[in-house]
């Protein structure tokens, strides 16, 4: 590899931490198989419980800390998908919300030392991108019918323009789910692999200083990108969901 | 790349580029866990959270609009407290004038008839006054016509003359007049 070339021996595997792996020995991976994500997931449920749902059981008039948490969370989510599309498209609100507090807990869980960075995982933020994608299709047929392909047809545009600009219309559509899925994983990836970069130069005694300067900022910038990320792929789902609504241009 | 003995996934996603994301036998087992999560993670927020945290807010709101209201009701008694206490200070102030008022003409009252009965009590001791004053230069009078006579008498007796008593009252009368 060019960094262990470059540094002398340095063994520095920055992709490695995306790994997975069985967690209780054997190196088959089943699909029911706990791996190290699998552990992780568990975790995010796990925050999500105590944050959300025992948070919130003494309903307070007056919130609590953990409650002022849930009700901020509900109040973001539920104007955002008002704002967007709406009071129809509260129908989606709970979904919109779980797509949401699992993103953002599973980003800021990643942050914890030695933890894994689920939504660093095409398979998790394909899965998710192509769920919202197959929601948004359906949902405009079923609520439009036909005339849900008038999201292709520019009806604004010169007439003559309209035909090739309903075919870049449906390729951006179908580029969606891509995009959507890569701006999340890329995002993360890229965060956890620079980190894994820093902290390998730090074995060198000289470079280390820098390296444990470099990665406080990262870590910084990371919580940032943690969350920045997380409502923008749920503001995306939510916008794409606004043209299942109203698909007219 | 490494030329370390291959043991396991990770070696397989080193092999396809060094992105282990990419090692697409272990996509089946992330989806189906990923969708455990979520549904579960559904289960917790649409049917725990998202009812609790509504029925809060509902709450919240109806009990700042109730609390809103209260205030209004309060706010509006105090504007008829206050109506009510300028009012009874304009009928105060206004009472007060008139008793000022009336205060001030029964004593107008009281001196005019003071002053009045003052005068007749004056008048009357100066009547009086006069009276005595005329009895005085009366009975003066007949003094002196009294001793006028005597003298009158003595004189004429004086002289030789033998003079009638009444005659000379008489003269002395007629000279007093005169």
């Amino acid at each position: 590899m060019a960094a262990e070339e470059a540094s002398g021996g340095i063994q520095i595997h920055p992709m490695e931490q995306f790994t997975v792996r069985p967690l209780f020995g054997g190196t088959e991976l089943h699909w029911y198989t706990i791996t190290n994500q699998t552990v992780w997931m568990a975790a995010v449920v796990a925050v999500v419980i105590v944050l959300f749902a025992l948070g919130t059981r003494r309903r307070a008039l007056v919130p609590s800390r953990t409650q002022s948490i849930g009700e901020l969370a509900f109040g973001f989510i539920r104007n955002m998908i008002v704002d967007i599309g709406g009071k129809d498209m509260l129908v989606f609100f709970p979904h919109i919300l779980t797509l949401f507090l699992v993103i953002v807990t599973a980003n800021l869980l990643s942050l914890i030392p030695y933890s894994f960075s689920i939504m660093a995982q095409f398979a998790v933020t394909v899965t998710l991108a192509v769920a919202v994608f197959v929601t948004v299709t359906v949902m405009g047929f079923v609520k439009h019918g036909v005339g849900f392909l008038k999201l292709f047809w520019v009806s604004s545009a010169p007439a003559a323009l309209r035909p090739v600009l309903a075919i870049i219309e449906l390729m951006s559509y179908f580029v969606r789910p891509v995009s959507h899925s890569i701006r999340l994983a890329g995002n993360m990836m890229a965060g956890h692999a620079v980190f894994a970069v820093f902290a390998g130069f730090a074995v060198v005694a000289v470079i280390s200083p820098v390296s444990v300067l470099a990665i406080s900022a990262m870590y910084a910038l990371e919580t940032i990108v943690a969350i920045v990320q997380a409502y923008v792929f749920t503001i995306l789902a939510v916008v794409y969901l606004n043209d299942a609504y109203h698909p007219g241009h | 790349m490494s030329s370390e003995p291959i043991t396991g996934a990770a070696e397989v996603a080193e092999q396809s580029g060094g992105m282990p994301q990419l090692d697409f036998t272990t996509w089946g087992n992330q989806i189906f866990w990923l969708v455990v999560t979520m549904l579960v993670t559904y289960f917790v927020v649409a049917k725990i959270f998202v009812p609790r945290v509504s029925a809060v807010l509902a709450e919240r709101k109806a009990s700042v609009t109730n609390d809103i209201a209260a205030a209004e009701e309060l706010k509006r008694k105090a504007e008829e407290a206050e109506a009510a206490y300028d009012k009874a200070l304009a009928e105060a102030r206004a009472e007060a004038q008139s008793i000022a008022a009336q205060a001030r003409a029964d004593i107008q009252a009281e001196v005019d008839a003071a002053t009045a009965k003052a005068e007749a009590e004056i008048a009357a001791k100066q009547a009086e006054s006069e009276k005595a004053i005329a009895e005085i230069r009366a009975s003066a009078v007949e003094s002196i016509q009294a001793v006028a006579t005597d003298v009158t008498g003595e004189i004429v007796a004086a002289f030789g003359a033998k003079a009638d008593a009444k005659a000379i009252k008489a003269a002395v009368a007629a000279r007093m007049k005169g």
